[in-house]
């Protein structure tokens, strides 16, 4: 076996698609609600049953464009959403026997279809006055450009890497998404028409009083920062590596080096994906340290569920304070932890029992405690206003405390999902659409 | 144990499971396996001179995903020597002396063909006849078949012709492709017949194929008009089993044929007054087996509902059915929605406003529409913290019914998937029965 063949193999995709008879039968046994929950559930408000029954009847063609026109990002939505606590976490076959449809799977098959076919979506003409830039080529700014530019608005997106899609080519597991098909997808935003300037930085080659010159709006889909430092001592040392860098390496690589007891810091779902990947890449053990308990941890817990299954080690109400090693990492110090009161949110907060430090030997050590904000970056732009970090805008239309700046995704919702992503950029289109329109007359 | 013994116009078998006459009884090793598997009897295809078939033969309505919910065919009677098939069914009525094999049968219609073929096949020990006269396709253009069947006068002299010689019962077997199904039957008695064989197929085209834009089933790149049979048509089966069964003037005991694929059906033919059941689908679509749960479900339910024999509920539905006028004007019955087993699916909702009377609604909406355009405007977010409840129906979404504008009609509680979620229950009107037929017309 090749290193691609055995990098295919070890991250082969966890949800295969479904076949031709598969995808009928399961079709068929939507009810076709009215009004439907999944559709509701969803924040791009797909019409679910609507694609459904048209997988159902064999209109695939028009299945996918059912997808599409809620949802420019439908194929990568069908592959990361996290379906269970949204559309099929809806579904009333839950209450019916228990089995609630596979919207997800069946919602790829139309993707597949679509894009196997070869189709595109009609592109309009630039011809309406105004034109908009998107910074940052994320699900939300390519969200955000598809339904401009379908509007018939002039829309350039930017973005400091070699490759648009952001998360999604750089950051998702690679066994729900891979950088080939969230290529597919912006490709399909590119026919539409929309511009794309990547390995341009906003701030440095392109000044924002430039930016501003030569749009009338700008989109900040420009996400978070970088993974959290631990702040800790020995964080320098070889074999320490972010969670985004880790994933991002090996995925755009097709392999990185992995170590043999690997470590990985933090509970959310990146620190479940760095974890997994590294047992894929070759780790003999991936240890999760989370400074609280199982309930409190944030991952969803189908991918806590995967982890089990994997083979990940979980630590809890553990907390590194030390990172040791002469040369590179041979250990990580850690304290153990206990639970106090619960804060304002109802969060139990965490605090360190004395004298209860202990070493973990590790060769490899993955902080992956969260992203941090962009806080340096957005104060470049006047009359914004931060909450947390974060771009506070009207959730209606994504307008932020500057009318000429929009934003959604990460930036705007402080990190949530792909689809999340994708609704508020389709949304902020609207309303930018809107404010063109008044400002163009 | 429930006794299922039946007696059908001087026709013994030991349960009322016939196979019809077709493909599944056309020799005699699959009617000595049928037995084995447990059929009562069986109408073996129809014997006449021998015929020249063509492919393909059948074509089907799917349904949903389901296979076959109606089956069409252009096949025509047996393509066997008479004198094989009168050997056969000689082997097999040594062998099962106690199933009923009765002989389809169609020839010209000459009194001296129909004459040699009875004796024949009285001689070769079949326990009755069944005369096809129903056959839609093929032989009709010939002049046999459903030619013979859609004019009584036919149908009264051939049944006379068979009649003169016949020492076994004689069954006339109708087809429902015409204007009232009695007239024929009336003939068939005048005729002298003994019993009646009810429906044979009816005419009809499945489909056409959107690639080649030939109609189903094709045969060269044309097809022909076919018998439509399968669950589809039990429906029309069992009305005009119900006309014959409750038209005195006929007074003929009936074979029920149409659609029956299990015990269901079977009960449902038996209340509207048959006395035996033929089935041929079923066992296309998935064999002779199917004949095991069609006897254990019917003797449960008679054990359930106290039947000892067939005799006990036959015809029982009969009474119940009669003419529109006659129903109570007054008899009122409302939907009402059980919250608690209600999954929230909206299609009860929808089916009322666009199908019927507009009288189930969802708090806030005024309209299907304004629900929707409220829900596609609603900001819909990833939770954060996830406790998804899937195990509760949102009170908002359980629809509630207007009881005073509500008209009985049946049609949401059809389309709820929850079984007893939507109960038709009987309102008091606080009026005395009256039927149309009462009130007089004006």
């Amino acid at each position: 076996m090749t290193d691609a063949q055995q990098f295919a193999a070890s991250f082969a995709e966890i949800h295969p698609p479904l076949g031709r008879r598969e995808a009928l039968v399961e079709a068929n046994r939507c009810l076709y609600c009215f009004d439907a929950p999944c559709a509701n559930a969803c924040p791009t408000h797909i019409d679910v049953p609507g694609f459904i029954k048209k997988i159902a009847s064999g209109n695939l063609g028009g299945s996918a464009m059912t997808i599409l026109n809620a949802n420019i990002l439908g194929l990568s939505c069908a592959r990361v959403c996290p379906v269970e606590v949204l559309c099929e976490g809806a579904c009333v076959m839950h209450r019916y026997n228990q089995q609630p449809i596979e919207i997800g799977r069946l919602q790829r098959h139309a993707m597949d279809h679509f894009y196997g076919t070869g189709r595109r979506l009609p592109a309009a003409a630039a011809s309406k006055p105004g034109r908009v830039a998107c910074i940052g080529a994320g699900p939300a700014s390519l969200s955000c450009a598809a339904a401009l530019r379908q509007q018939g608005f002039a829309v350039t997106i930017f973005d400091s890497r070699p490759l648009a899609g952001g998360l999604n080519t750089y950051g998702v597991a690679e066994y729900k998404l891979r950088p080939a098909d969230s290529q597919r997808e912006v490709e399909l935003v590119r026919s539409l028409g929309v511009e794309f300037r990547l390995s341009a930085e906003i701030g440095g080659a392109l000044r924002i009083q430039e930016l501003e010159e030569q749009f009338d709006i700008v989109f900040l889909g420009v996400g978070l920062g970088r993974t959290q430092p631990l702040d800790i001592p020995g964080e320098g040392l070889p074999g320490v590596i972010d969670a985004l860098r880790f994933i991002a390496e090996y995925k755009t690589r097709g392999g990185a080096p992995v170590g043999r007891r690997v470590v990985v810091v933090g509970g959310g779902n990146t620190a479940i994906d760095a974890a997994t990947a590294a047992l894929r890449l070759g780790a003999e053990e991936a240890h999760l340290l989370y400074r609280r308990s199982e309930t409190e941890m944030p991952a969803f817990e189908f991918e806590y569920d995967l982890a089990k299954r994997e083979g990940v080690q979980f630590h809890w109400l553990t907390q590194p304070v030390a990172i040791h090693g002469n040369t590179a990492v041979e250990s990580v110090e850690c304290v153990r932890m206990e639970l106090g009161p619960p804060d304002r949110r109802g969060r139990r907060q965490p605090r360190q029992v004395p004298g209860s430090n202990f070493r973990l030997s590790c060769d490899m050590l993955i902080p992956s405690i969260g992203q941090s904000r962009l806080l340096d970056f957005l104060a470049q732009f006047r009359n914004m206003q931060l909450s947390g970090g974060c771009v506070v805008v009207d959730p209606a239309t994504g307008q932020t405390g500057n009318p000429r700046y929009f934003a959604g995704g990460d930036c705007a919702n402080g990190g949530r999902e792909v689809v999340d992503a994708a609704a508020e950029g389709k949304r902020a289109a609207a309303g930018i659409a809107r404010r063109l329109e008044a400002l163009h007359g | 144990m429930a006794d299922l013994t039946t007696h059908f116009a001087g026709i013994q078998s030991p349960n009322p499971f016939w196979l019809a006459s077709g493909p599944p009884s056309n020799c005699g090793d699959q009617v000595q396996r049928a037995f084995d598997a447990g059929w009562g009897g069986a109408v073996w295809k129809t014997i006449g001179e021998p015929i020249v078939n063509v492919s393909s033969r059948y074509s089907s309505v799917d349904w949903n995903g389901l296979r076959m919910m109606g089956l069409n065919n252009i096949e025509l009677i047996t393509d066997r020597p008479i004198e094989t098939n009168l050997r056969e069914i000689a082997e097999v009525k040594k062998r099962y002396p106690k199933h009923a094999v009765i002989a389809s049968l169609m020839v010209e219609s000459r009194r001296a063909a129909w004459h040699e073929i009875v004796r024949r096949t009285e001689d070769a020990g079949a326990d009755g006849l069944e005369l096809n006269f129903g056959c839609p396709h093929g032989m009709s253009e010939r002049g046999m078949g459903s030619a013979v069947g859609q004019v009584p006068e036919y149908a009264k002299l051939i049944t006379e012709w068979v009649k003169e010689i016949a020492r076994t019962p004689v069954l006339v077997k109708l087809t429902p492709n015409v204007a009232d199904i009695r007239a024929i039957a009336r003939a068939a008695k005048a005729g002298g017949a003994d019993g009646l064989s009810a429906i044979n197929t009816l005419n009809s085209i499945t489909g056409v194929d959107l690639d080649t834009f030939t109609p189903r089933p094709d045969v060269g790149g044309q097809s022909s008009h076919g018998g439509y049979c399968g669950p589809a048509v039990k429906p029309i089966a069992l009305h005009m089993v119900q006309q014959l069964a409750g038209d005195p003037e006929c007074g003929l005991p009936v074979s029920g044929i149409g659609g029956i694929s299990g015990w269901r059906e079977a009960a449902e033919f038996l209340l509207l007054g048959c006395h035996s059941l033929q089935v041929c689908t079923a066992v296309m679509h998935y064999g002779y087996r199917i004949v095991e749960d069609m006897i254990e479900g019917l003797s449960n339910w008679m054990d359930e509902k106290g039947f000892r024999t067939l005799d006990d509920f036959r015809g029982l539905s009969l009474a119940r059915v009669t003419e529109w006028k006659h129903l109570d004007l007054n008899y009122k019955i409302v939907a009402r929605i059980h919250p608690e087993l209600c999954i929230g699916c909206g299609l009860c909702y929808i089916a009322c406003w666009d199908g019927a009377h507009q009288c189930i609604h969802i708090e806030g909406a005024a309209t299907p529409e304004q629900l929707i355009a409220e829900s596609r405007t609603r900001l819909a977010q990833t939770p954060a913290v996830v406790a998804v409840d899937t195990a509760h129906t949102p009170a908002a979404r359980i629809p509630k019914v207007d009881e005073q504008e509500c008209v009985g009609c049946n049609l949401c509680w059809l389309v709820c998937p929850v079984e007893s979620c939507i109960a038709m229950d009987p309102v008091d009107t606080g009026r005395p029965a009256e039927s149309w037929a009462q009130r007089g017309a004006p």
